[in-house]
């Protein structure tokens, strides 16, 4: 069984449509895990049936216990991040600033304050549209991002592509070059670079490439829009070539990326010219790369 | 009057709308435009102004004296964040994953764990004329944007609090980071595309600021593709649609080469007058 | 002699995690006595951030002499293993824990 990442640094860049075609093209081959749990979006493409739904804690949070609660102010006076206020003779937690660090809890002189594990989202076991199982989750409003919701996905997608056998995981990976990526990329055989010549583009891609880097994982790069700025795309081509990564493919501007997306389709379904053609030999080429 | 510039995902032109609106609104007052997508600020990238000033941003964390501890492990037991460890007599910090909740050093019985500064990040003033470009970069391996997002407001307020117009350019999301960069604004922008996406990432953005009980409005931005759902969402939602920019290669163009928009292109320039007049509009109530 | 590997089970027939910090399992091996010690790893609801580390500091409690592993701990997590004077060996994911412990006697494992 072989992981396949698909990370661009950026947001904005295609990643999601490609990752989704290359679902479609690997057929009932393949196992799909969005963790890109920020902005999920693969759901809606792949229109899974979100089947089994589990929440998701992270982290903890303050909790008064207004009963023991002296109001003798020693947990607000102790806090860093202003997140207990005295509202209507209370001194209440507001949850949106309580950062988990205990320090009221601890000096309480009643045992008022209890830290109890903060509600940051829900994760699905699904299958798609597609009839392919799919792992999905979502992030509350004001939660953390942390790897930890990643490592959940991954973790389920792993023991579920195991026990039906498939030969790929197809991870739609987390934008960014912090924590949450970091937890995507771990484990991976295999990472797809989606970028566009742009300059944040080009400038995430490098970032990002050193966190591959660091993880020794095989890389290739799909230049999405390459034709919008030919110098950036020039630029983009002697990065890869001086780093040694496969160039998979470069995509030209096409609107149908965008009308694929709003017909609810992948693009190899709605496009029967070029786009079509590239993704399908993208595919073909990044399995004869990990074979 | 503080506007921030949001949306539910990256790439749908936050930075695009950030910077050529601080521009040109700067044709006739004075604008400060600070970028608080502090772990890849990338406004800057649209200006090339003079720096008028440089900072190193500091966050507090605990150093250990070795002669002052016992090792009686209070410290370890104290932070939630796994950033103080106890090996045998040995405290180890780790500072990246530090919260600077002071916890382990004062609750020390023997002051073994002082706090001092760290650098976190690093804040730049530019200035082009009527515009000062505020942007703070957090240092690799730093994973708490919140922190500098915050100092980095403090600065905006202690220095530059005079100006008529502050346009603040949110990060991604729908997680703390964007809280705090919205939080203290007056009114937010969000802007997405009329497709799929941008509908499922425009309802996390709009469910996040109405949590926040925040003013907002709608930037559509590559208006033509897509479909009329988010419009009608808008609409069902009784929430204004401020201006329509118009998908155009051009733009694409321009910004992945760097370039501000409105100076090229008369159709995006007529949008943006919309997006004007509708602050000034804000700024006479406000008032 | 302890030699502990990151493990997705519980046996020497597991395969090996390539993550350290987030791996499911710590599987202690004693090559004296041919026991086996298992350290669960799945972190609690307090643990979003500084997974590394703290497996980092339960290595330690458990007086390792050999870690394998696969991609290697990150830099917190390195920072706080110098403490120790544990040997670190990396590439072995996704093998069986009992290959790896062959490579690791015929010396062909990637020293950290």
């Amino acid at each position: 069984m072989k992981e396949i990442v698909i990370i661009s640094g950026k947001g904005g860049t295609g990643k999601t449509s490609i990752t989704a075609s290359f679902a479609y093209l690997a057929g009932n081959d393949v196992l799909v895990a969005d963790c890109d749990v920020d902005a999920a979006d693969l759901h809606l493409l792949l229109k899974p049936d979100f089947g089994k739904e589990e929440d998701f804690y992270s982290g903890l949070i303050a909790k008064i216990d207004q009963q023991y609660c002296t109001n003798c102010g020693r947990c607000a006076n102790v806090c860093r991040f202003d997140a207990i206020p005295f509202k209507n003779n209370h001194f209440v937690v507001d949850t949106i600033d309580c950062e988990g660090c205990a320090y009221c809890a601890k000096v309480c002189p009643t045992s008022a304050i209890d830290l109890l594990p903060a509600y940051s989202g829900k994760w699905f076991s699904s299958t798609t549209r597609l009839n392919t199982p799919m792992i999905h989750a979502h992030l509350g409003i004001g939660s953390d991002n942390s790897g930890k919701l990643v490592t959940k996905v991954k973790n389920e997608a792993k023991t579920l592509a195991e026990s039906e056998n498939k030969n790929y995981i197809l991870i739609d990976g987390s934008p960014g070059i912090g924590c949450p990526v970091v937890s995507s990329l771990s484990g991976a055989n295999f990472v797809v670079l989606v970028t566009e010549p742009s300059i944040s583009g080009i400038h995430d891609l490098k970032r990002i490439y050193d966190l591959v880097k660091s993880f020794k994982i095989k890389a290739g790069c799909i230049i999405n829009k390459f034709d919008i700025n030919e110098k950036g795309t020039d630029e983009i081509m002697e990065f890869l070539k001086n780093e040694k990564i496969e160039h998979i493919a470069s995509i030209p501007y096409n609107e149908n990326f965008t009308n694929a997306m709003t017909n609810a389709q992948t693009i190899v379904e709605y496009d029967k010219g070029e786009l079509t053609e590239i993704l399908t030999n993208s595919w073909e080429k990044i399995k004869g790369i990990i074979a | 009057m503080k506007i921030s510039i949001a949306s539910g995902k990256g790439g749908t032109g936050k930075t695009t709308l950030s910077t050529n609106l601080a521009s040109y609104l700067s044709q006739n007052l004075e604008v400060v435009l600070t970028d608080l997508d502090v772990e890849e600020p990338n406004s800057g990238l649209f200006f090339s102004g003079e720096i008028v000033h440089k900072e190193d941003k500091f966050k507090m964390i605990p150093e250990w004296i070795e002669d002052k501890c016992d090792a009686c492990g209070i410290c370890q037991n104290a932070c939630k964040f796994n950033a103080v460890l106890q090996f045998g007599n040995f405290i180890s910090v780790l500072p990246e994953l530090c919260h600077s909740c002071y916890a382990c050093s004062e609750l020390c019985p023997t002051d073994a764990l002082p706090m001092i500064t760290k650098k976190m990040g690093e804040l730049t003033h530019k200035k082009m004329g009527n515009l000062s470009l505020i942007e703070s970069r957090l240092t690799i391996g730093e994973e708490q944007a919140v922190p500098l997002i915050k100092q980095t407001n403090i600065y905006v307020k202690k220095y530059l609090s005079s100006a008529k117009i502050h346009i603040f350019d949110s990060p991604p999301g729908t997680s703390c980071p964007v809280i705090e960069a919205t939080k203290h604004v007056n009114f937010v922008i969000l802007i997405t595309e009329p497709t799929p996406f941008g509908l499922h990432d425009l309802k996390l953005a709009v469910d996040t600021m109405r949590e926040m009980k925040k003013d907002f409005g709608v930037v559509i931005n590559r208006f033509g593709i897509g479909n009329d759902e988010v419009i009608n969402y808008c609409i069902n939602n009784g929430i204004e649609i401020i201006a329509k920019f118009p998908n155009d290669r051009r733009v694409a163009e321009l910004y992945s080469k760097g370039e501000l928009l409105y100076l090229q292109i008369p159709e995006f320039a007529h949008e943006l007058e919309k997006v004007k007049n509708y602050i000034y509009d804000l700024i006479e109530e406000f008032e | 002699m302890k030699i502990a590997f990151t493990s997705n089970g519980k046996d020497l027939d597991s395969i090996i995690d390539a993550r350290f910090g987030r791996c499911e399992y710590i599987l202690i091996y004693d090559d004296l006595s041919e026991e086996i010690e298992i350290i669960e790893n799945n972190d609690s609801a307090a643990d979003a951030h500084g997974a590394g580390p703290k497996t980092a500091h339960k290595l330690y409690n458990s007086n390792i002499d050999v870690l394998i592993t696969g991609n290697g701990p990150g830099g917190n997590a390195a920072k706080v293993l110098e403490r120790s004077k544990m040997e670190i060996y990396i590439g072995a994911a996704n093998k069986p824990i009992k290959d790896a412990l062959d490579l690791y006697k015929e010396n062909k494992l990637e020293k950290l």
